[in-house]
């Protein structure tokens, strides 16, 4: 039983040389030393052919079972190094420091851009088209076909910047409504679709500049134009678009107020942001904010618009952009603005 | 403009309603009202009228004097008192012991080691008026100890109204026209205003006066004489003192008074200096001294008041010194008149002078009130005089009648205005206690507008909406949706673009958007170097406007460059470019402005970094590659090498450059500076090329890298282009190499088939063919 033992031995070789093994390449030295073409194992088979019969089988039986062994105590090695490897791995990655404050390399909108945005997006939902206009326009625009006589105050030199070849740089959103009337009043009249427009833009006044006052500012006037728009109406959009842009119910109330292109024309607060109502140094303890004005569209409005007044209705408002971006991020300088300044304006973010 | 509620009340009985709530619902139905309202006598609490029955000198002091007083008690009272005005037998106002001014109670005291038993107080101290020379003189025989809020109204409630609301009502300017306001919202009567009968002076001579000038519409004018009275009623004081005027003397403060309660300007002459009065304009300007003294330059458009050919006043504004009432005057000449309202402002603003007298005629008063004021004006004369003689008739001209406002209405108007239903009783009443004077027939209503109303305020039928809806109330308003018929809403390609833009360059690329002026900044553009250029410009005024976005950003990029190693901002503004010469307009253009700004890299990886921004924001929003093309520079800060022109679908949107190399030290020494101009609405007029979905080859891919010594890809590119192979799918630029014998740039081209596997040899046709033609022009492969 000479065969016998040298598989014994081999197996006891084997056994602790797979002891020894340090790594994976080891591993793979000891399974060709034993079981590769020139392996100690297969060397074993070789010497088979010197024997027969039952001794050839039970030789045979034992050697296979030898190789089986090692080649599973080789893989079950191989897997074990692995998952060894892979705990070190794990236990030598060092835990990040998140302690320090991110960088943030992002960009920001204009106050401005988030404000009109906003507006925008609760006008597009109640199906009002937006519109771009011009910065420099006509007398004839901004005064002219908005019912403002030639010697209204309105016009004087002092609040209007006139340039040189008799334009001017528009002093009111409002400068854009006969536009909008001549655009859509083909389709107001022909196919009956009512005129729902808001037009936000730059406008200018001629004034000192100071932290309540700006010569260049936002606004964004809306119309809509219809048959049997009424002031019923009004109260109810505007009631329902501020409470959309201020995100809360608002409570609006209407007084008198005096513009040429509007008529009735009124004024609009809205009940304070702050205290609700209640009064607050914000309001001056009145519950009120005067927020902006607006009104039935002036038949001579209409008309100058090439729509009939007889037969269509409709209102107008005025929101001031600038100033609804700084009640709502507390700006406290208007200047600030148009400053450039990117340690103020970065700071100015989608807003959601 | 300040409010008393008893002058209102003189007009309407507000007795036990609620006053300050009838001032809300006018703050809500007529003009606004400022927050704050004043209780005007809240401060003082038991002051009586005493008589000083003797005056002693004070031992220890010498402005000091000691008094009894009589204060309706058994016995005098004995007071300490430091006004210089002190004398036996005046009446005062005195603080008796207990009484309160402010915060503070009287209760016995030594004054210089005398005991004074209450205080004699001035006008100032009681805020009656801001009189604090001495005690207050009552002049009025009323029985001693009686309170003074029961002899005078010095208890009052004051509002003010914001003057900017009554704008387009004349008719607000006074009292009067705001108790008619009450009346309507209490749902009481008017009362007339009371005033002497003019015709009974109809018998006495005339004035001699003549409107030479149509920018007079009226002009009354009567003589008076012997008027002896000099200070005015302490109710009439008062009043004027809570409505912010200061008491002058008598005929100065009806003149005022009157102004405040009918809203009706007036003006006194010494009728010594106006014999003979002309209204009209001078051919020439001239140099005139007001009754402030002041000298001021009458042009020709300017309205004056003549004696003969002699200014007296400034119509409507002022009048002169040389005709002012003074010490010897006996007789003077009253004028009330009413004046082209344009032509008023007009003259205020020239002469930058603005007058209670002037704000009020520039609001188109009504002409029917001038001859009632100098009727109101004599009753309260002579009600307060009465030695006064009238001697003249009432001489009075009306040149120019506004025309009569009338007009119909019918129910369906009010309905589709109001959008809810207000009866027409309502309608009626409301109107008819306005002063409209309205007739129902059917459903139609006939209006005729009140004269006070007609001079530009209530013109046509919405109007009539407002004066219905008002007196209402906004607040009772049931309020409700439309009906209109629902459409898609158009978003214009432009709009879309610059919203996209803003995006794109916020959130990909970390930009800041800021906002700037649309004139030049020219006090930053002195200290960069940059220069103003000529364009469009305000009138009278040296500034222009400008002609690109990029030099003012450049000054928004200095003020930052503190602000971070690297950072970028844009904005989406306005610039003129000159005017068409056709049509005289201004060329207006929206653009797109970029500047980068770098610390960290190169001039030239920036100007790459601003290319690529400008290549995906064509990419992303339009579908179509960019191109660029060399341009000489036509600005003074711009650098005149590396300007580009930005060109998409075969037409220039833009242009990327750099500032001039001194601006650039100017802003930063060591920073990297390019800048990018995009016309939005050139850019937004690029057709899409829209997405076009390209199916990936199911074969694998070949890449093939290439080096070529040029220092410039285009050669390469249009190798590649000249092959004409469609197995040519990408073409980058991988690599670049600088040694000592120049550029050398690697491309690496991607090749692949949609049908079957590509070969080597397939593709080294196509690569021989371009390194073939590269060689043709001197371009070799880097060994």
């Amino acid at each position: 039983m000479f065969f016998m033992v040298n598989v014994d031995e081999l197996r006891k070789k084997f056994t602790e040389s797979l002891q020894n093994a340090a790594d994976s390449r080891d591993i793979e030295a000891l399974r060709v030393e034993y079981l590769g073409k020139k392996g100690s194992v297969t060397e074993l088979l070789k010497g088979m052919k010197d024997l027969a019969g039952e001794e050839k089988k039970e030789f045979g039986q034992q050697v296979n079972i030898l190789k089986n062994e090692i080649a599973e105590a080789v893989s079950r090695k191989v897997t074990e190094m692995q998952q060894a490897a892979v705990k070190r791995e794990i236990e030598s990655m060092p835990e990040f420091d998140l302690t320090a404050p991110p960088t943030l390399d992002r960009g920001s909108y204009h106050p401005i851009t988030l404000v009109q945005r906003e507006c925008e997006e609760v006008f597009r939902s109640m199906g009002f088209t937006v519109e771009d206009y011009a910065e420099i326009v006509t007398d004839y625009e901004c005064f002219e076909s908005l019912n403002i006589p030639k010697h209204h105050p309105a016009r004087d030199m002092q609040d209007t910047y006139y340039l040189t070849n008799g334009q001017l740089l528009k002093s009111q959103t409002s400068a854009a409504q006969n536009a909008i009337y001549k655009k859509y009043r083909k389709a107001l009249v022909e196919e009956g679709k009512p005129i729902k427009a808001v037009f936000p833009g730059r406008c200018f006044r001629n004034e000192t500049t100071d932290a309540c006052h700006e010569n260049t500012f936002f606004q964004m006037e809306g119309v809509m134009v219809d048959k049997d728009i009424s002031i019923s109406n009004l109260i109810f959009f505007m009631k329902t678009m501020l409470s959309e842009v201020f995100k809360k119910d608002i409570r609006v109330r209407l007084r008198p107020g005096f513009f040429p292109f509007v008529e009735p024309g009124f004024e609009l607060d809205i009940s304070c942001l702050i205290c609700g109502g209640e009064g607050c140094p914000s309001c001056k303890h009145s519950g009120w904010l005067e927020l902006c004005p607006c009104g039935m569209i002036h038949p001579e409005v209409l008309k100058a618009g090439g729509i009939d007044p007889e037969e269509y209705t409709g209102f107008a408002f005025g929101l001031g952009m600038t100033r609804l971006a700084m009640m709502k991020y507390g700006i406290a300088d208007i200047r600030d603005l148009n400053s450039g300044d990117l340690r103020r304006l970065s700071q100015f973010t989608q807003d959601c | 403009m300040l409010i008393s509620m008893n002058w209102i009340g003189d007009f309407v009985d507000l007795d036990g309603l609620d006053k300050l709530d009838l001032i809300h619902r006018f703050s809500l139905s007529t003009a606004e009202v400022e927050n704050e309202i004043f209780n005007k006598g809240s401060d003082i609490e038991g002051i009586v009228i005493a008589e000083i029955l003797s005056v002693e000198p004070h031992p220890e002091s010498k402005k000091l004097h000691l008094l009894k007083v009589n204060a309706g008690g058994s016995e005098p009272v004995d007071v300490v008192c430091g006004a210089p005005n002190v004398r036996v037998g005046m009446k005062t106002a005195f603080a008796p012991l207990g009484a309160r001014i402010g915060e503070i109670t009287i209760a016995p005291r030594k004054l210089a080691g005398i005991p004074s038993n209450g205080m004699c107080c001035s006008e100032a101290e009681l805020g009656l008026s801001d009189n604090n020379s001495g005690i207050m003189e009552i002049t009025d025989d009323i029985p001693n100890g009686t309170l003074l809020k029961d002899a005078y109204q010095v208890d009052d409630i004051v509002f003010e109204v914001d003057n900017k609301s009554l704008t387009n009502r004349p008719d607000l300017w006074g009292h009067y026209g705001i108790a008619r306001e009450f009346s309507v919202l209490a749902g009481r009567p008017l009362k007339p205003i009371e005033k002497v009968d003019l015709s009974q002076y109809d018998g006495l001579p005339g004035v001699d006066m003549k409107i030479e000038d149509p920018l007079c519409y009226r002009y009354a004018c009567i003589k008076v004489d012997n008027i002896t009275r000099n200070v005015s009623p302490v109710n009439m004081r008062l009043r004027l003192y809570y409505c912010g005027m200061r008491a002058i003397n008598f005929l100065a403060d009806i003149t005022n008074y009157i102004m405040m309660e009918m809203g009706q300007p007036m003006h006194a002459f010494d009728s010594r200096k106006v014999e003979h009065i002309r209204i009209k304009r001078f051919p020439e300007p001239f140099e005139f001294q007001t009754l402030d003294k002041e000298m001021r330059h009458i042009d020709t458009d300017t309205l004056m008041i003549c004696n003969g050919d002699t200014p007296v006043a400034i119509a409507g504004i002022m009048g002169g010194l040389d005709s002012e009432i003074v010490e010897d005057t006996s007789a003077l000449t009253l004028e009330s008149a009413c004046f082209d309202p344009v032509s008023i402002r007009k003259s205020t603003v020239r002469l930058s002078h603005r007058t209670d007298a002037s704000m009020r005629y520039e609001k188109s008063l009504d002409p029917e009130m001038v001859a009632d004021a100098i009727g109101r004006f004599l009753k309260l004369l002579t009600q307060y005089d009465d030695g006064v003689k009238v001697i003249s008739a009432l001489t009075d001209e009306y040149a120019y009648r506004y025309p009569a406002v009338a007009f119909d209405f019918d129910r369906r108007f009010v309905d589709r205005y109001t959008g809810i239903d207000i009866d027409d009783a309502t309608i009626l009443k409301t109107l008819t206690s306005l002063g409209f004077d309205v007739t129902q027939s059917g459903d139609v209503f006939s209006v005729k507008v009140p004269s006070w109303r007609a001079t530009k305020d209530v013109t046509i039928k919405a109007d009539i909406i407002e004066e219905i809806t008002r007196i209402y109330g906004y607040d009772n308003f049931d309020v409700h949706t439309t009906k209109a018929p629902l459409y898609p809403v158009e978003i214009s390609v432009e709009k879309n673009v610059e919203d996209h833009i803003k995006d794109m360059l916020v959130k990909r690329y970390s930009l800041h958007e800021v906002h700037s002026y649309v004139w030049p900044y020219y006090d930053e553009f002195k200290e960069l170097g940059i220069e103003v250029e000529d364009n469009i410009g305000l009138l009278d005024s040296p500034v222009v406007i400008r002609r690109s976005i990029a030099p003012t950003q450049l000054c928004q990029v200095k003020i930052n460059t503190m602000y971070a190693p690297d950072f970028g901002i844009f904005e989406i503004g306005r610039i003129a470019d000159g005017v068409n010469a056709e049509t005289n307009l201004v060329n207006e253009h929206k653009k797109l402005n970029i500047t980068l700004f770098s610390k960290t890299c190169t001039l030239e990886q920036l100007y790459l970094r601003m290319r690529d921004m400008v290549a995906v924001l064509a990419d992303d929003i339009k579908h179509q590659p960019v191109t660029f093309e060399k341009q000489e520079a036509s600005h003074q800060w711009q650098h005149p090498k590396n300007l580009n022109s930005v060109i998409c679908a075969g037409k220039k949107i833009g242009e990327i450059g750099l500032p001039h190399p001194i601006i650039a030290a100017n802003i930063d020494k060591k920073a990297a500076i390019v800048y990018c101009e995009i016309d939005i609405d050139d850019f937004a007029a690029v057709p899409s090329a829209g997405i076009v979905y390209d199916e990936p080859s199911k074969y694998p891919e070949i890449e093939v890298d290439l080096t070529f010594r040029t220092p410039v890809f285009a050669p390469i590119a249009i190798a590649i282009r000249r092959t004409n192979s469609p197995l040519v799918r990408r073409v980058r630029l991988a690599d670049i190499f600088d040694d000592e014998t120049g550029r050398a740039l690697t491309v690496r081209i991607t090749f692949s088939d949609k049908d079957k596997t590509l070969t080597r040899e397939e593709v080294n046709v196509v690569v021989d063919k371009i390194i073939g033609t590269l060689k043709e022009q001197g371009i070799a492969l880097k060994e």
